[in-house]
């Protein structure tokens, strides 16, 4: 579905298989690292808030393997999954769940932060929609500078109840910024249904800003990924921001306090039968791409990963008391030229 | 030296910072043909151009949030926030974002992001266009707070907020646009955080302002040396964040008295917490209780008597200062 400016047409190359294969390893990783965090965090090694992201795999993963390498991107508080998508260490993730000096932050983040600067990943946010107005910055600067590079901003359907949605994709519109706008609808703001919170469907409030509009599957990674690419080509031409609602659902609560009054279990299952993994799996298998016994490899690959990621955060030291003053601000060098 | 008025001291701060280095840009609410609501920036759409003269739409959250975004992509940006009040819609952007990326990223990002607002009561607006809200971003670490009195040190002041790689909220009084002052024509005149300028110098009292209240310090000094025979020391803070605490130490050791001046509300106000440092500090000096002159606990009235009346003057500055004695 889509709705606003006119969608352009032109499609991206398919992905071929060595992508698919990646496209399905890393998916297989978020699911199995956010398993083993929801884990670690009932043995008490993760602390604070923990929002997992279990069942919105191909958001991530289509969306952010559409980027390159300098495209910006910033998220939501729920972003183990988009930092993984992009690169990120697993190591380096567990081990700033486990609030120590490997992470990525040195443990002054925590799951709701996740940021590395070499990867441009640039952040998850942790008041809803309050990183959406900073990505309207990113496009900004991307067009001050003359470059091509584009923001990816992920967010939830959550956040487009916050005034800081409504002015960032209004900025986006009419300074005509390379902002790809991509909505990880997930069906509920923490536990009210977005038929409840919302006057209109994501996608057409957002095509009310005049900026093409798509609603896709959110649970088909290959869909994502080609929407995606149709959406950074569209930016980087200057053709102003493009707006993505990816329709999705999460497995968990809304973090590990969630008693989950206001679903069933058997809605829970139903999603569970268009599971974004299983689902490119059988494509895969169809195409002569996959057979059972190198997707179990794949599975012994992925767990291999996530153990040795909780062994080397649990190596980790925690970060000094003496450091406590560190990276307030950062120190002046005098004119910086 | 060229004497020139407050608001054109700040223009010309920009102007030289935006020659120096290309990555500053400005925006902000009326910042372009307008000139900008208090006219710091008349002219410079012309000089500059659009895109870095830029006009935002009524979005200050949005606005704020757009300067750190082109912040952590390399740029300087400049967003003027019209008013201190309209800060307040801006607060999630400044508190949650400005002032903590760089601590909860480990160091990885920095925002070197300067926010201007026009701050302070006195012109009949009402209750909520008269705040003076200095303090309350002095509360929050990782910001820097700067709230010049004088034409020259805002230049300085406002050059060196371009240069500083952290998130700095640049504070300017509505009374004070129109004053003179010499201001130097240097353009690499900076003036460094957290040093405080004694403006007076006296042997009875020291007297703590900044921005709009260093003037209500100088005039009470005034009036005491000529009405009573007492001399003051007047200290400028300059900046509240980095707050330049031993110059007013070293006074007050001298004076062995202090009354510390501010628009903002008394209670819970930062002169509060300038107070409660003199007696960690100098305690065993002081020969009386340090006294607080400032705004009185109501939303700022309309009416020109009870604004008057709910904003703090040089008499009720000597008043305290007889009061001690």
């Amino acid at each position: 579905m889509s709705v606003g400016q006119a969608i352009p047409t032109i499609v991206g190359e398919p992905p071929d298989g060595d992508l698919q294969q990646r496209f399905l390893y890393e998916m297989l990783l978020i699911r199995r690292f956010e398993e083993k965090c929801a884990e670690m965090y009932t043995r008490g090694k993760i602390r604070g808030f923990l929002h997992l992201y279990t069942g919105e795999e191909a958001c991530a993963v289509g969306a952010i393997n559409a980027l390159r390498a300098d495209d910006k991107i910033v998220t939501h508080y729920r972003d183990h999954g988009h930092a993984l998508a992009r690169g990120v260490e697993a190591n380096r993730i567990m081990a700033e769940l486990f609030a120590r000096v490997g992470g990525t932050n040195q443990g002054r983040g925590g799951s709701m932060h996740i940021f590395d600067v070499d990867r441009n990943f640039l952040g998850g946010y942790a008041i809803v929609a309050g990183h959406m107005p900073i990505a309207a910055g990113l496009g900004l600067a991307a067009n001050l500078s003359g470059e091509d590079w584009a923001a990816l901003c992920i967010f939830g359907d959550g956040g487009v109840g916050e005034g800081e949605f409504h002015e960032a994709l209004n900025l986006a519109a009419i300074w005509k910024l390379p902002v790809v706008w991509f909505c990880e609808n997930n069906g509920y703001g923490m536990g009210v249904p977005f038929d409840d919170s919302l006057a209109n469907d994501v996608y057409k409030i957002a095509a009310s800003y005049q900026m093409p509009s798509v609603r896709i599957d959110g649970m088909d990674v290959l869909e994502v990924y080609s929407a995606t690419q149709l959406a950074l080509a569209h930016v980087r031409e200057g053709n102003g921001p493009y707006f993505i609602e990816a329709l999705t659902y999460r497995y968990r609560g809304h973090s590990m306090a969630d008693p989950e009054l206001y679903r069933t279990k058997a809605e829970v299952e139903e999603y569970r039968k268009r599971d974004a993994i299983q689902r490119l799996k059988r494509s895969m298998t169809a195409d002569g791409l996959m057979d059972e016994a190198s997707y179990e490899a794949l599975v012994a690959q992925v767990d291999a990963e996530v153990d040795e990621a909780v062994a080397y955060a649990d190596a980790s030291p925690e970060p000094g008391l003496h450091t406590l003053y560190d990276h307030i601000t950062k120190e002046y060098e005098g004119d910086s030229g | 030296m060229t004497e020139m008025r407050m608001r054109d001291a700040i223009r010309e701060a920009m102007r030289e910072e935006m020659l120096r280095d290309e990555r500053v840009f400005l925006m902000g609410e009326d910042i372009g043909a307008y000139g900008g609501s208090y006219a710091c920036t008349r002219g410079l759409l012309d000089e500059f151009g659009p895109e870095r003269v830029r006009d935002t739409p009524i979005s200050e959250s949005g606005i704020v949030g757009a300067g750190v975004g082109a912040a952590l992509a390399g740029f300087i940006p400049m967003v003027e926030i019209m008013t201190i009040n309209f800060s307040l819609v801006a607060l999630d952007q400044i508190v949650n974002n400005a002032s903590k990326l760089h601590y909860m990223s480990g160091g990885q990002v920095n925002v070197p992001l300067v926010l201007r607002m026009a701050s302070g009561g006195g012109s009949q607006l009402g209750a909520t266009h008269s705040h003076s809200l200095e303090g309350m971003f002095a509360h929050f670490p990782g910001l820097t707070v700067v709230c010049p009195a004088f034409p020259g040190d805002a230049k300085g002041l406002l050059k060196r907020s371009f240069r500083e790689p952290n998130p700095v909220v640049f504070i300017e009084h509505t009374a004070l646009y129109g004053a003179r002052g010499e201001v130097p024509d240097d353009p690499d005149h900076l003036v460094e955080f957290g040093r405080a300028a004694t403006v007076r110098s006296g042997k009875d009292v020291t007297l703590v302002g900044y921005s709009g209240s260093v003037h209500q310090c100088y005039r009470a000094a005034d009036m005491l040396a000529a009405e009573h025979g007492l001399t003051a020391d007047v200290i400028d803070l300059r900046t509240i964040r980095p707050l330049d605490m031993s110059s007013v130490i070293r006074s007050v050791r001298r004076t062995n008295r202090a009354v510390v001046v501010e628009d903002d509300w008394k209670f819970g106000g930062f002169a509060g917490e300038i107070a409660a440092q003199i007696m960690e500090r100098a305690f065993d000096w002081l020969d009386a209780p340090v006294a607080r002159v400032a705004g009185k606990d109501v939303p700022m009235p309309y009416n020109r008597n009870l604004e008057y009346a709910a904003l703090p003057s040089e008499e009720d500055v000597v008043e305290a200062v007889l009061a001690m004695l």
